[in-house]
Order: structure tokens, then sequence, then C-alpha cells
């Protein structure tokens, strides 16, 4: 039974005929992970915590930068300094009481990622790095668990969802991890572009959860702000993936340890 | 003419890697997918476009 005060705050979604009391609950019932409580996790951490996401996790070990500010809407300025996972927290919370935040105020590796992700339903890659996605993607593929990837640069970028057995997965479609990519801090990023697609990313968690509508599996969604032009390019699985194929060289997350390598000298600093 | 993400395109004849570095792909960063099947990056060089393919490339970024 949802009580007094829940039925007047999630009243707009009882009208939603996908969603209604019965979506609600599964909602509130629901753990969801983000991974990265920067641009990406800002939009989709909010949205899921007024969506009423009941248990909410999430990921971080940076602390809120004044460079940060100009698109991680979750983040103010009197936090500055504050860790991401606390300052997202109280964010979340703010919006909603009514659900439990649990943060992992940790770098993700090989070794502690299978326990973190191990305890929820879906899981949002809102992470700033390929290395980091990858580990994410051949995590998820190993442990069975759906999630949402999103990468974003300058004025757009892409999204897709990963439903085991269901859907390509990120290493289906690029292979080798891409080492060296652009940063954000390099090619610069609006904090729109980081809003559109963390924001998908919240739609895509909410629309599994519900068992509503279509995912974007098989599909990756691309938006480019600066012409406005969105696409959803069909994409099939790999049969020779090296991860979710039909004969998998990568077992576990310790084969390919080396693909998640970030040079020590990139994992600090004032923005990504 | 090859329809590469739903445009008509004068792309017969020319390998999926010809077609990519003109069109500023990083080679790393996008996935191809040619008539409903992910070209493996070890084929870009010799997959030939042919007339009536459907194509879809989708160059990835990698921030957050």
């Amino acid at each position: 039974m949802l009580n007094e005060e829940q039925a007047k705050r999630y009243v707009r979604h009882f009208v939603l005929k996908e969603i209604g009391v019965q979506g609600q609950k599964k909602l509130l019932n629901a753990k969801v992970l983000v991974i990265g409580a920067g641009g990406l996790g800002s939009p989709a951490v909010m949205y899921l915590a007024a969506a009423g996401v009941g248990t909410l996790g999430i990921a971080d070990y940076d602390s809120v930068d004044v460079s940060n500010l100009q698109r991680q809407i979750i983040h103010t300025t009197d936090r500055v300094g504050m860790k991401k996972t606390l300052s997202a927290r109280q964010a979340a919370l703010a919006i909603n009481p009514d659900m439990t935040v649990h943060v992992h105020d940790t770098w993700l590796t090989p070794e502690n990622i299978m326990d973190i992700i191990g305890d929820y339903d879906f899981i949002l890659d809102c992470t700033d790095r390929f290395e980091t996605k990858f580990l994410i993607n051949d995590a998820c593929v190993l442990a069975g668990k759906p999630y949402s990837h999103a990468g974003v640069l300058g004025w757009g970028g892409q999204a897709m969802t990963y439903v085991p057995k269901k859907a390509p997965c990120l290493r289906c479609l690029l292979g080798e991890v891409p080492h060296h990519a652009q940063t954000c801090r390099e090619a610069g990023v609006l904090g729109a572009a980081v809003g559109v697609l963390g924001s998908i990313q919240a739609m895509e968690a909410v629309k599994y959860l519900l068992g509503q509508g279509e995912l974007l599996c098989g599909k990756v969604l691309t938006f480019d702000g600066l012409s406005m032009n969105m696409r959803v390019h069909n994409m099939t699985a790999d049969p020779q993936c090296a991860v979710c194929g039909k004969d998998p060289v990568i077992r576990n997350l310790y084969d390919s340890r080396e693909d998640y390598e970030i040079e020590p000298c990139e994992k600090k600093g004032d923005d990504r | 003419m090859v329809t590469i993400n739903g445009n008509a395109v004068h792309a017969t004849g020319k390998t999926v890697q010809q077609y990519l570095e003109e069109n500023n792909y990083s080679l790393t960063r996008v996935a191809v997918e040619l008539n409903g099947e992910i070209v493996p990056k070890t084929n870009y060089a010799e997959t030939v476009l042919k007339d009536g393919d459907t194509v879809e490339v989708v160059g990835f970024v990698g921030g957050g």
C-alpha cells in the first residue's frame, strides 16, 4: 500500500497507464545503481529520485570541483570540495526523502565491481572514460545485469541499453577498448547535452523496471545538439564477441584487467 | 548507391575503412553494421560496399 504522502507525490504517475499505482510500487521496490555522479549522473540521479525509485546507489570517487558545475547540476557552489557521492545523496534526498541512498565512494576495479553491482536491479553507466565503461560492460555481462550505457562529448553523444541475452553489449559493437579517447576536459561539453543523454538513461531505467515500452536494446541512439539530429541505429550482437559471444575469451574480469587500466596521471584531475 | 544511416550515398566500391576514413570516423570508436550484421574491425579494410547495401555507422564518444 502507498501511504498518503506517496499518493500525493506520485499522482502524475498514476495517470500514466504504463505506471499507475502498481507501477509506482515496482519503482518503490526497485534498486538502481548510478555509476558516476557527474554530467550524465546528475540528471539521472535527480530524475530517478523524483520518480520514487526506492533504493538508489551512487558510485563515484571524486570530489566536487567548481569546473564541474557548468553541467553537473546535482552539485552546488556551496558543496565544492565535498565528495560527489555525498553531495548527490544530499540533493536526491532533498528532492525525495522517501527513498534510501547508498553511497559507494570508491574507484571501481575488477576486484570490487562485482560486489557493488550485485545488489542492484539495473545499472546506469554515467562514467567518463571508455576504460571504465568497458569494466562496467564486462561486469554486467558476466553478472547477467541489465544496464544503460551512454557517452557524451561536445554537443551530443550516444546511448544504448544492454539486457542479458537480448541485446548486443558495448564490446560487440566496439571490439577493443578505445584507449586515449578524447575527454570532456580536452574537447569541452555542454551541460544540456549531458542533460539529454542522462535523462534518456533515467528513462530507460524506469521502462526496464516497469516492463513497459521499447528499450534501446539492439539499438544505439545518437544525438547531436548542434544539428539537432537524433537517430536510432539498429545494431546486432556479434557472435564472436569476447565477453558475450558464443565462445567468450573473457570469463572473469581478471582475464582482461589491462583493458580497464587508466594511466595513473589521468586518475587525478580537476575535471573530466 | 549505398544507404548509410538512412541516406543514399555514393560509396559503391569503397571499402568500409575508406568510407570511415574519408568521413573522419575514428576506427577504434566506431561500430559498423552491414546488412544487419556487425562488421568486425579486422574486416574493415577488405569489406567492399556494394550497390544496394544498407549500412549503419555509429561513432562513439566516451565522456560523461
